[in-house]
């Protein structure tokens, strides 16, 4: 059985934005699928309807077995502990240190009273710093995440998502505020835990050659629709336009021929 | 070209009739309310003059300082206490009615009404309301300050957690974390400079107005200021004022220091 599957999923944003219209689909544990579209298309929604913190209208999706949609208050606990989310602007609590941070991907899965008063056990410090060591932060480690470059704030975030032991990653734009080499950085630690922690991670992109890089699949979403669902071998220059909606010479991945 | 000309043009035009209609309302109130700014300034060297003669403290009234002191003492620790106490509920009050934490949109709005009820309601007329109930009493100083005090510092929470925390709670609640966690993990941590300021303030605040309202209940500072002002007392009345001129300033000091550590 799937991992990860949405049958006839809409959204509608206060009655009428149309964020997402009939979205089916599904991902096989494992896999490593980027999500690519023009801005509003509905990306982030389709992301945050998988954990929740976006509402679907309609349609139902089904994680790991159990039915999101439905789910309640426990159950969605114990669906979100599964899925980490990874975002543009990195949403660290500024203020606390990386390993505190790296720490929040246990919250979920403590109680209530010890991960408010942030009492971890020690074996869940150890990991943390296992885990901080892995994405190359040791020197930071007690450093508060505002001294932190966006580089460096990313792989916390990945961290404090790994720390999480999810079974599936979501990752919204995880690259758009940084520069290319960071971004780079970014990209291959998503591939290494994809592949030696067999963790599923489904991707945002704006930059499409990064998508077609780092994954087998790719889904083109345009105005909530999807219009590309299969291997990025199948994604021709035609295709991407239609997913951009764009002639021929519009899009930045055009300029290489054009010099 | 002709469109961006119009633009500054505009902004220009903007600020002038802007600057007109507040010259237009002070001119429109100092006639109602019989209020004449050159006889003010006029009668101003006259004033400074009456000061000078009169509000001098002099050695008669610097026996009087241990006094002072210690009324000015009580005063500042009920203050500070007040700002604590409401600071407090005030936390817990306002994760109601923030967008990031709400529980939904119709408590959401009571609790904003709620908070900005106590907060529009002045402290002295809290202090003229509780005086029915408590009479001429610390307690209806207490609660004077407290009312208005929880009220502003709810809606200033409210405004901070919003504005802070969206972003981590975001994340949080993608953890699985659930609401109490989110509260002492995420927002608290974000929200904690914010917060500490808005406490100072209110604390510094709270001396300057407790002055004010224990002329009305008799107690603290306020009464000693009144007691020497209806003897005609006048140069131990200013330097009541002058030693909480001094309190506040020392206040500020202090909490400046503090907000530098916190920041
Ligand atoms: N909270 C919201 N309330 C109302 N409308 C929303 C909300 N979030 C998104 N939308 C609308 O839904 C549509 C899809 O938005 P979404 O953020 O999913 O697009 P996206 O593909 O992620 O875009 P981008 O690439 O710019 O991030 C847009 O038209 C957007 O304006
Ligand atoms: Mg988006």
């Amino acid at each position: 059985m799937a991992l990860l599957s949405f049958q006839n999923v809409s959204k509608t944003y206060n009655g009428v934005t149309k964020a997402l219209q009939d979205v089916t689909f599904s991902i096989e544990e494992g896999e490593f699928v980027s999500i690519i579209g023009p801005s509003g298309a509905g990306k982030s929604t389709l992301l945050r309807c998988i954990n929740r913190l976006v509402d679907a209208s309609q349609g139902t999706i089904f994680f790991d077995g159990k039915n999101v949609t439905s789910s309640k208050k426990n159950e969605l606990r114990d669906i979100r502990t599964k899925t980490a989310m990874i975002f543009q602007h990195y949403n660290l609590v500024d203020r606390l240190s990386v390993v505190e941070n790296v720490l929040h991907g246990r919250l979920g899965q403590k109680s209530t009273l010890s991960g408010a008063a942030g009492h971890y056990t020690e074996a869940e410090k150890q990991e943390a710093f296992r885990i901080i060591q892995e994405m190359g932060l040791e020197e930071q480690a007690y450093k508060r995440c505002d001294e932190l470059s966006g580089g460096q704030k990313q792989r916390v975030g990945i961290a404090r998502a790994i720390m999480q032991h999810p079974k599936l990653i979501l990752c919204d734009e995880p690259i758009a505020s940084l520069d290319p080499k960071s971004s780079k950085v970014i990209m291959d630690h998503l591939k290494t835990i994809n592949q030696t922690k067999n963790i599923t991670c489904l991707v945002n992109l704006h930059q499409v050659d990064v998508a077609m890089k780092y994954s087998k699949r790719i889904i083109g979403v345009t105005a909530g629709k999807i219009v590309y669902d299969g291997p990025t071998d199948g994604l021709t220059k035609d295709k991407i336009h239609e997913i951009y909606q764009s002639s021929d010479h519009d899009l930045i991945t055009d300029v290489e021929e054009c010099v | 070209m002709q469109k961006t000309m119009d633009v500054f043009r505009r902004r220009k035009l903007t600020y002038t009739l802007v600057f007109l209609a507040f010259l237009a309302i002070f001119a429109g109130a100092s006639i109602v309310a019989e209020f004449h700014p050159i006889d003010g300034i006029v009668s101003f060297p006259a004033a400074l003059q009456w000061i000078a003669v009169n509000l001098i403290p002099d050695a008669e009234a610097m026996e009087r300082l241990p006094k002072i002191l210690s009324e000015l003492m009580e005063t500042a620790l009920l203050s500070v206490a007040v700002t604590v106490v409401a600071a407090i509920l005030a936390f817990f009050f306002s994760l109601l009615g923030a967008n990031i934490t709400k529980v939904n949109g119709f408590i959401k709005r009571i609790v904003r009404i709620v908070a900005a009820f106590f907060r529009n309601v002045p402290d002295v007329v809290w202090a003229m309301l509780l005086m029915f109930s408590f009479g001429q009493n610390v307690l209806t100083g207490f609660f004077a300050l407290f009312f208005t005090t929880f009220g502003l510092l709810t809606r200033a929470f409210i405004e901070t957690m919003d504005e802070v925390s969206s972003h981590c709670v975001e994340a949080l609640d993608a953890t699985g974390a659930n609401f109490i966690q989110k509260v002492f993990q995420g927002i608290l941590p974000s929200s904690l400079p914010g917060i500490t300021t808005w406490v100072l303030y209110m604390i510094e605040t709270n001396i300057r107005s407790s002055t004010l309202i224990g002329i009305l209940t008799a107690t603290g500072i306020g009464y000693l200021f009144d007691l020497y002002y209806k003897r005609l007392d006048f140069a131990s009345a200013s330097l009541v004022v002058l030693s909480i001129v001094v309190l506040v300033l020392v206040i500020e000091t202090v909490s400046n220091r503090i907000r530098k550590v916190i920041l």
